[in-house]
């Protein structure tokens, strides 16, 4: 029997049923993050930006918001994936999934296309945000989909190992709280690195986010304070690695079988 | 007839050493409605996580229509719909798009995963609540949303989980006779409960397990032939002090004019009724104390019980 029709149709319901999720519960996932970074615009962009000058030769403005929107991303596939695949864990109907014939790969990029889907939804009302305090203009279009799309992937494929794992609600809250957000005001969102002694430079270039915000920044400004290919690179065999860790997690039933 | 469930040597140890499942052998013929019964404990859930993987086993083959766990797990999981003992959907989907989407699992297209959803919603009285988060439905709506869920794929072999606990008896009447019309349809059932009178009236064949062993596996009608004793619970119409006489029945009194009779199954109860009716004792009704199934279940797993202690 030909299996891909089947495998296409379960990974259109996944998928129809993630997205379906995140719009149903709009305030909680869409409103916030327009918030937030709106406040962002304001505060930091407009106020204090105006007094701090340039950074890397562009307005504080225009620094900014790539790093903004890829904080945006990051944070919302990370938390869909986690969040729903946690929940259903925790309601147990992950159990519909795992009695019907449907193959890890399909499970995992139905869940994982769900987030990247809520990343690419919360950039596009933060860009629409930003375009009221500043114009953008894309440097490198190829450059600057291709880093979205592969952010917005690591970290959907990062909240699923994350659901995998956790047991309670503080679970999938700790990762999010004292390892994402950290690394994600300390990867260079608001500020260069070059402003940064040596010493400190160095130790940033660990932070995943760091490459991520910005090749991001060299795709939208044509600015970037590492090296474009080794970002891309890096986030490459990051994804395929937590790809692999996944269908592990999944063909062994981690969390999901007794 | 074929096989519709074959399972040989099944065991399941958990990781903290439990062992649920000793080696069980277990065959299920297609067509079949099939009891499944034993003891809170007994190894029944885990058997029927282990045929729907979400347990995986330790050791030990099963094959459902043929198709074998370890080697064609898509093909089985074709055959096969579970309602489990819990409630296992979102709360927050609406009753309509949690079938759908389970048929949309199955890579049934939406057209007929529709159709379907509709037919079978109609039939389990959902039909009206389709636009209903299932966290508004009460308990026997939430089994019926459950039955229908697992129908959505047509499975050839059915496996209900405790699905009248906590159901009323009406609901639970109306929801026996849609099982035995689908088994009448030829859909294999399987069925586990602790309202063992169900069981005795829908099932033909039955396998009893107990500490994750088999102790029966017969037909419904051999296992209650071979019950011996049958006690009886008889109304007097008038009151007594004493327990009568009777000549071959053990008998006593519960309250004055509850009369608890033992009779043995070649005895017959005309005999005693001549007895009671020469001491002038007058029968207003009679009654099982209780199941006839009940009572070999009990017996069955007390019997059990004694081995394992040994």
């Amino acid at each position: 029997m030909n299996e891909l029709r089947p495998n296409l149709i379960a990974l259109h319901t996944i998928v129809y049923r993630e997205v379906r999720r995140f719009l149903r519960i709009w305030p909680q996932t869409l409103l916030p993050p327009a918030i937030t970074m709106a406040l962002y615009f304001v505060i930091f962009g407009n106020l204090i930006g105006a007094r701090i000058g340039e950074m890397d030769g562009l307005p504080y403005m225009d620094f900014i918001v790539p790093g903004l929107i890829m904080m945006s991303v990051i944070t919302n596939a990370y938390s869909n994936v986690v969040s729903s695949f946690f929940g259903s864990k925790f309601q147990r109907n992950i159990e519909e999934l795992m009695v019907a014939p449907v193959s890890p790969h399909i499970i995992l990029v139905g869940y994982v296309a769900g987030g990247v889907l809520r990343g690419l939804g919360v950039a596009l009302i933060v860009t629409v945000l930003s375009l009221f305090f500043t114009q953008l203009q894309v440097h490198h279009l190829g450059v600057t989909i291709l880093v979205i799309l592969l952010a917005a992937t690591i970290f959907a494929l990062g909240g699923f190992i994350n659901a995998a794992y956790a047991r309670s609600f503080d679970d999938i809250s700790i990762i999010p709280t004292f390892v994402l957000t950290p690394l994600t005001y300390l990867g260079g969102v608001f500020y260069s690195i070059h402003l940064l002694s040596p010493f400190w430079q160095s130790v940033s270039l660990a932070n995943p986010i760091l490459h991520m915000v910005n090749a991001f920044r060299y795709g939208i400004l044509g600015v970037s304070d590492i090296h474009i290919g080794t970002a891309i690179g890096f986030m490459l065999l990051a994804t395929a690695v937590l790809y692999l860790f996944c269908i592990h997690l999944l063909k062994s039933g981690r969390g999901l079988r007794q | 007839m074929s096989s519709a469930l074959s399972i040989r040597q099944l065991t399941k140890t958990y990781g903290n050493g439990f062992q649920a499942l000793h080696g069980i052998d277990l065959d299920v013929a297609e067509g079949d409605f099939f009891a499944l019964l034993g003891p809170n404990g007994a190894g029944k859930s885990t058997t029927i996580g282990i045929l729907s993987t979400l347990v995986t086993k330790t050791s030990g083959s099963v094959q459902v229509f043929g198709h074998d766990l370890d080697r064609d797990p898509v093909g089985l999981k074709r055959c096969l719909g579970v309602v489990p003992q819990e409630f296992n959907f979102n709360q927050f989907e609406k009753v309509f798009d949690i079938v759908v989407t389970q048929a949309g699992y199955y890579g049934i297209p939406m057209r007929v995963a529709k159709e379907r959803a509709e037919q079978y919603l109609t039939q389990l009285g959902l039909w009206d609540k389709r636009n209903v988060p299932s966290r508004m439905l009460s308990g026997g709506m939430k089994r019926r949303l459950m039955i229908a869920r697992a129908l959505i794929h047509q499975p050839r072999l059915l496996i209900l989980d405790e699905p009248t606990a906590g159901v009323d008896i009406e609901l639970r009447r109306s929801m026996w006779n849609f099982i035995t019309e689908l088994n009448r349809q030829g859909v294999t059932i399987i069925l586990t409960t602790h309202y063992l009178e169900e069981a005795e009236q829908l099932c033909r064949n039955i396998a009893i397990i107990d500490h994750g062993r088999i102790v029966e596996n017969t037909s419904m009608r051999g296992l209650l032939q071979s019950l011996h004793v049958e006690t009886f619970l008889l109304d007097l119409k008038e009151a007594q002090l004493l327990a009568p006489e009777l000549d071959g029945y053990p008998a006593r009194l519960l309250d004055g004019r509850t009369l608890e009779v033992q009779v043995e199954k070649e005895q017959g109860i005309t005999n005693l009724f001549g007895q009671l009716q020469r001491q002038g004792i007058e029968v207003q009704s009679l009654r099982n104390k209780s199941n006839r199934l009940e009572e070999l279940f009990v017996s069955l797993v007390e019997k059990n019980l004694s081995k394992v202690a040994k």
